[in-house]
């Protein structure tokens, strides 16, 4: 029972991780980016492929997948990402679905479409027994990182200049434009750095959730869940989201195999017609 | 007649053209006879396409989900065929029942929210429907799908053969059907006002179109007609898996609807055309990533603009936006 919490909560804070950079990006630029889960496999390719190929240590990889990422994020950006944010949602939906395919067949054609084994260092592999309460340490690994990336997020959101430029920003573009902030700056560091933590995500993720190409598609609608259902206008609202969906995925499959991802959709589809805007909308934003 | 209406009656009115294209449509199986399993293949997608386009071009909702109303009629065919009768116009007409049905439920589901839920509800749906198919496997065979139905003849007369010029006449005599329903209620008084919630809901609700009602309408409709293309495929495969569901349909179709054009009935006909020729050409060249060229194109398409892809004339004038 405690384990599945303890499974679930992991498996949540991974989830929030990957979609945070989805949730503020929609927010900020109201873009409906579907190729967000791309993102993430890159980072998880850099990180499988440089331990299995070249014996680079996990803690040096990790660094490396969010730079890859970020940087990735950083090129498409400014070339592809930004003519679109004034489309209609509906270009914007087939571009990243566009995006989405050539990751797909990209990735299959360099690496093979076979699932990566990742090998976690030895410090990182037992379990430690408390009670009833068993936890994995690659989990309690992943719980401890993603903490500490929440607090410093939510640090950097609400206490640094960046954080209120950012906010200004999401609130009202013009009017943040009109205060002398960059806003296109803001935009490519926002994406950017949205990006590098998918890519963080995805290597911190690369051994529970699987890396194989169709990784993007396979976990796109679990980041659409988080952002549509914890809403785009805080980082607390993914983050419950995150961690709802993730204790009841993990909970569902284990009491009720047979209901499969079923509750968690179903779920999904009453919250968003219960609060169209997601659970948990802070007042006064404009929309 | 003021010009509005006189305007409203020319675009209305039948082309010139329109006969022999139909005519065109009906000699092709004929014509290429060796080609015709795969005509009858994109005119089920034809059919589909033009439900999406009704939903998407003329109520403008984005939706990621449209295989569910396709499969839930593939499904209720095959099961109908196989437990209750093997005649294929009643089982068309339940599968129909049946998507229309659900469509008439799922709208409720589309009216509020912005274009990210309703894109995540009608994902959603489709997702909860392939869950189901495939874990009610007493019901729909799970992963192995529904095989070896036996179809009665179409009219009492003709057989599906294995050459599939009976299937291919009895998809492209649905989609002529659905096609000039279709035709028929977008250029009515009821698709007008369709249009006007389309460009601007709020302006729409204030000279008082009801415009709930409305979407519910056409949501019905469309997944009735996205439920008989779903029937023509089983009835003339005369098998259905759970491919019928798949989020791959969903994007497949909604790119068939975007390369011939959103928000003209041809549009999707002709993207079906398109995208079948486009996917066997690649498919040849490269059988494992094909997908890629279509990933490719779908960026450039956005890129370019969607409506500047086929007029390259264009390309080089400066458009709002785009790097063109």
């Amino acid at each position: 029972m405690l384990t599945i919490l303890f499974d679930g909560i992991a498996y949540g804070m991974l989830l929030f991780v990957l979609a945070v950079g989805l949730a503020v990006t929609m927010g900020l630029m109201n873009f409906i980016n579907l190729a967000h889960g791309a993102f993430a496999m890159v980072g998880g390719y850099i990180t499988v492929l440089l331990m299995q190929r070249l014996d680079v240590p996990f803690l040096v990889c990790l660094p490396l997948a969010f730079a890859g990422a970020a940087l990735l994020g950083a090129v498409l950006e400014r070339t592809l990402y930004r003519p679109l944010y004034r489309k209609p949602h509906l270009d914007q939906v087939l571009f990243s679905i566009g995006l989405v395919f050539m990751a797909v067949s990209a990735v299959d054609y360099y690496v093979g479409s076979t699932q990566q084994i990742m090998q976690l260092p030895q410090w990182l592999k037992g379990r430690t027994e408390i009670g009833s309460l068993g936890m994995g340490h690659y989990r309690l690994f992943i719980i401890v990182v993603c903490a500490a990336l929440t607090v410093m997020l939510q640090y950097i959101l609400s206490r640094t200049r960046f954080g209120s430029r950012l906010r200004a920003s999401v609130d009202d573009q013009r009017v943040a434009a009109g205060m002398g902030i960059n806003v296109n700056v803001v935009f490519l560091s926002t994406f950017a750095f949205g990006s590098g933590l998918a890519g963080l995500g995805g290597a911190l993720g690369a051994e529970v959730l699987g890396m194989d190409p169709t990784f993007p598609l396979k976990f796109m609608v679990y980041f659409l869940i988080v952002v549509a259902v914890g809403g785009t206008s805080s980082i607390t609202g993914p983050l419950l989201a995150a961690l709802l969906l993730g204790i009841a995925d993990v909970a569902g499959k284990y009491y009720i195999p047979k209901m499969g991802a079923f509750i968690v959709y179903t779920l999904m589809i009453v919250i968003l017609l219960w609060k169209p805007q997601g659970l948990f909308v802070r007042q006064g934003g404009k929309a | 007649m003021i010009p509005a209406q006189s305007d409203l009656a020319r675009t209305a009115r039948l082309k010139w053209w329109e006969p022999l294209f139909w005519l065109a449509v009906f000699a092709a199986p004929a014509l290429w006879p060796g080609q015709a399993p795969i005509i009858n293949e994109t005119a089920i997608w034809a059919l589909f396409a033009i439900s999406l386009d009704l939903v998407l071009g003329y109520a403008g909702i984005v939706s990621l989900g449209h295989a569910a109303f396709f499969g839930l009629g593939a499904y209720t065919a095959a099961l109908f065929a196989r437990h209750l009768s093997p005649d294929p116009h009643l089982g068309l007409l339940v599968a129909m029942g049946a998507s229309a049905l659900l469509g008439l439920l799922a709208s409720l589901t589309v009216l509020r929210g912005t274009d990210l839920t309703r894109l995540m509800v009608t994902l959603g749906l489709a997702l909860i429907l392939l869950e189901l198919a495939n874990k009610l496997d007493w019901l729909t065979g799970g992963t192995d799908g529904i095989q070896g139905l036996t179809i009665a003849p179409v009219l009492g007369r003709f057989e599906f053969g294995i050459d599939g010029q009976v299937a291919s006449y009895f998809s492209l005599t649905l989609l002529l059907l659905f096609f000039l329903l279709a035709r028929v209620i977008v250029n009515s008084p009821f698709g007008g006002t369709l249009k006007a919630i389309r460009d601007n809901r709020l302006r729409a609700m204030a000279i008082g179109i009801p415009v709930h009602a409305r979407l519910i309408a056409i949501y019905t409709v469309a997944a009735a007609i996205a439920g008989a293309a779903g029937a023509a495929f089983t009835l003339t495969s005369g098998y259905v898996s759970m491919e019928a569901l798949s989020f791959d349909r969903s994007a497949d179709v909604m790119l068939m609807v975007v390369i011939g054009g959103v928000g003209w009935l041809y549009g999707g006909v002709i993207g079906a055309v398109v995208f079948q020729v486009i996917r066997d050409v690649l498919s040849q060249i490269t059988p494992q990533y094909w997908m890629f060229w279509i990933g490719l194109f779908l960026v450039v398409l956005v890129l370019v603009g969607r409506d500047r892809l086929f007029k390259p004339w264009t390309w080089f004038k400066r458009g709002a936006g785009g790097k063109a």
